[in-house]
């Protein structure tokens, strides 16, 4: 029972931790989510610009 | 009492693998998002030369700038300015619109600092940028 005791409050901590890494700005998505859309209104292809203009 | 810790830390593991891939995604698939981009996509033929040419440039801020007016046609210089007005307005809603698609209306300026490094790293060479110590051509 005493084990109990110590598991709850390190669980409930740890489900806290859990739940503000939702809060932190996802940059690395954000990045890529940003290099599709920039693409789409660019129209460039996969391609970084500099390798495109290369002839 | 040893499986009960057993299962309390693979629900807990679990839990944690779950929240970290819903942080590391963003949703941009929207009707808001697509019409924004649909409308910024259009401007761009228009607005293509002007980067071109350096009439126009891109700012640090994620928006963009009239650079050099002198080198527009008297005739087209309040079209560009317009052009510049509506793009910066599509800009600052797509940036607004993606943020609260996400639920997280405050990541709005990360959101907008996301997007003003990667417009000048996809900008074309010869391209003009506004950063701290003044126009610079790519």
């Amino acid at each position: 029972m005493r084990k109990i005791g110590m598991v709850l409050p390190v669980a409930a901590l740890a489900l806290s931790a859990c739940v503000t890494i939702n809060i932190y700005f996802p940059a690395a998505a954000a990045e890529k989510v940003a290099d599709k859309i920039i693409e789409e209104v660019w129209q460039q292809s996969d391609k970084p610009a500099t390798v495109k203009e290369t002839k | 009492m040893k499986n009960l810790l057993k299962n309390l830390l693979a629900l807990l593991a679990l839990l944690a693998a779950f929240n970290v891939y819903a942080a590391a995604d963003i949703e941009v698939n929207t009707p808001g998002v697509n019409a924004i981009k649909n409308s910024m996509q259009a401007r761009h033929g228009q607005l293509s030369a002007y980067y071109a040419s350096g009439a126009v440039g891109l700012t640090m801020d994620g928006m963009i700038a009239v650079r050099d007016a002198g080198s527009v046609p008297l005739a087209a210089r309040q079209a560009v300015n317009a052009l510049v007005a509506a793009e910066n307005q599509d800009r600052s809603a797509l940036y607004a619109e993606i943020a609260n698609a996400n639920g997280h209306p405050e990541w709005q300026a990360e959101i907008r600092s996301t997007f003003a490094q990667r417009w000048v790293q996809h900008a074309q060479r010869g391209w003009w940028v506004l950063s701290n110590d003044g126009w610079k051509q790519k």
